[in-house]
């Protein structure tokens, strides 16, 4: 009898390896801590911070999360310890998990915030890679980072500049033309894209004929979607050479094969933690499964393999 | 106490006047480990409306069964409302901090307890742990019908005192105006006031507590998305910094909070 070899589900983002192609979508799984009765979380391929930006950041006024159809409208606004408290009180528990951790940051005001938070990260070798997130919608601005190719471009080149660590641009779906965005961070050095960030939207109490957010508008995640992001990944996929990491409303193996067939490299999940703590875990054992039930040796023979 | 994701059988679901129901559970983990004042997270249905966990109070525990009271009245109450004796419900618990009962042991401590409305919830797992020292219990509704929990408190020994909008039932008026009336009658000071509510009662009971040097123990709710603490989507602003009401919560000294 011959043994069946466990397939390998590892995937490579830039010089990143990752025993697995499952990650945990910045802001959803707060620093892994959260999530430690419930999870293995040894197992995760990878785990992306909430967001830290250089000082400590309160947040938007509350009410900050709304249920819609098939999904959550959030308003957090990036509340963080800021950097400092960050690497103090944070990144010990992370670095025993033995998982690359990956830590988003952001700006609050000018974008050499980027840089200074990279320097610091660029400095530690617990930290595997860095994410910029230069789409998150709650911080009131009138443009986002991501939201011009031009910026894009210019800020991922100077954060090039400054890390040899993996670098990731997480990209927001509210643009004309998302592949732009995607071939500006590739032309500027970005090892990978993340895509999609929320969708910016709006709920409104009827009765009160206000707004269910406490500031107004938010970011809309969850299943309702997704088939933005799929489609989304599927049109970057196929104007740019580096990896994508996929997510938008994965909420189990299924939704995440989507992703790959359309043409991530990796996916990560993010409202779903919110609703099982445990749905990472059982989305790496259900990939296997696929894989073995399909004979499919590595998880590259599928990204990107959309039959049309 | 470390929280648990378990499936926990219904043993009953039944509705027990106007839009109020019972929802009893089966977990030993669950109940073995609950403390007054704590919650469960319950996915209502296998799909995915509504898409979040519905928390909510624990309202008593006995051996492995953790019982609840709901008012059925949005997509998730009124989801839950549909499951049956002998099905399933995925669940989260018990999460948050719980009451803090360490100075309520004496006999001589008089502990007033406060509900308004669904506020009942976790206050009567909170007389049932207060036995000895026998609470005084307000609670408060628009009207005689939204009164609920009556017979169970008094059962456990304590003195209820009551309070409507309308005046159907008990003192005419806001149980924080009762609350006041009671702490002007009273001859020696109460220790701990415990309360769980609407915001407005809460904010007022504040208010009497700092007037009256009372400590008061408050039971917050906010929109959750997680139930666990990652999320940060219910956190509320105190002298400490911003909290979160599940994780940190939901249970915070009135003296704490910023209104």
């Amino acid at each position: 009898m011959v043994k069946r070899r466990q397939p390998d589900s590892s995937v490579k983002i830039g010089r990143l390896r990752l025993n697995n192609p499952v990650m945990v979508a910045s802001g959803t799984f707060g620093y892994a801590e959260e999530f430690k009765n419930f999870t293995d979380l040894e197992k995760l391929g990878a785990i992306v911070t909430k967001t830290i930006t250089v000082k400590p950041r309160a947040g938007n006024p509350a009410p900050r999360t709304c249920e819609t159809p098939a999904g959550m409208l959030n308003s957090i606004g990036l509340e963080n310890p800021g950097i400092a408290n960050f690497i103090q009180d944070k990144i010990n528990f992370l670095k025993k998990l033995g998982v690359p951790i990956i830590v988003s940051i952001a700006s609050e005001n000018s974008p050499d915030e980027f840089l200074e938070l990279a320097e610091i990260l660029d400095d530690l070798k617990e930290v595997s890679a860095i994410e910029l997130n230069i789409s998150c919608p709650n911080l009131h601005k009138d443009k986002l980072i991501s939201q011009d190719a031009q910026s894009t471009f210019e800020l991922v080149k100077e954060v090039r500049r400054l890390t040899r660590k993996c670098l990731i641009t997480k990209l927001s779906p509210n643009v004309t033309s998302i592949s732009e965005i995607a071939k500006a961070s590739e032309e500027a050095g970005s090892d990978a894209v993340s895509l999609i960030n929320t969708l910016g939207g709006m709920s409104i109490d009827v009765n009160k004929r206000a707004p269910k957010l406490g500031s107004w508008v938010g970011g809309l995640s969850g299943p309702a979607i997704r088939p933005i992001a799929v489609r989304m990944v599927w049109e970057v996929y196929n104007k740019i050479k580096i990896p994508i990491i996929g997510m938008g409303g994965i909420m189990d193996t299924q939704s995440a094969l989507e992703f790959f067939i359309a043409g991530a490299t990796a996916i990560s999940v993010g409202t779903a933690n919110f609703i099982n703590p445990g749905i990472s875990s059982e989305i790496i054992e259900g990939l296997k499964k696929y894989m073995v039930d399909n004979k499919i040796k590595s998880l590259g023979e599928i990204t990107g393999i959309l039959k049309i | 106490m470390e929280a648990a994701r378990v499936i926990a059988r219904i043993n009953s679901n039944n509705n027990f006047s106007g839009n109020y129901w019972h929802l009893e559970l089966e977990s030993a983990a669950i109940a073995r480990r609950a403390m007054a004042g704590q919650f469960i997270n319950i996915k209502v249905n296998d799909n995915s409306i509504p898409l979040l966990r519905r928390p909510l109070s624990i309202h008593s525990v006995s051996s492995s069964k953790i019982r609840l009271i709901y008012e059925a009245i949005g997509p998730g109450t009124q989801g839950l409302a549909k499951r049956k004796p002998g099905e399933f419900l995925d669940v989260i618990g018990p999460l948050g901090n719980g009451f803090n009962l360490s100075k309520t042991s004496s006999k001589n401590s008089l502990n007033i307890l406060v509900a308004g409305g669904m506020g009942v919830a976790p206050l009567v797992f909170l007389a049932e742990r207060l036995k000895l020292s026998q609470p005084l219990v307000l609670i408060g509704a628009k009207s005689k019908n939204c009164l609920l929990c009556i017979k169970e408190f008094k059962s456990l020994g304590s003195g209820v005192e009551l309070a409507t909008d309308d005046g159907s039932l008990g003192f005419k008026g806001k149980v924080t105006d009762l609350l006041k009336r009671l702490l002007s009658t009273i001859d020696h000071r109460p220790s701990t006031i415990f309360a769980c509510g609407p915001k407005a009662m809460l904010k007022a009971i504040s208010l009497i507590a700092a007037e009256n040097k009372i400590k008061a123990q408050l039971s917050l709710e906010e929109h959750m998305a997680c139930g666990i603490g990652a999320c940060l989507g219910c956190t509320v602003q105190t002298r400490l910094g911003f909290k979160r009401v599940c994780h940190d919560g939901p249970i915070f000294l009135s003296e704490e909070l910023i209104w």
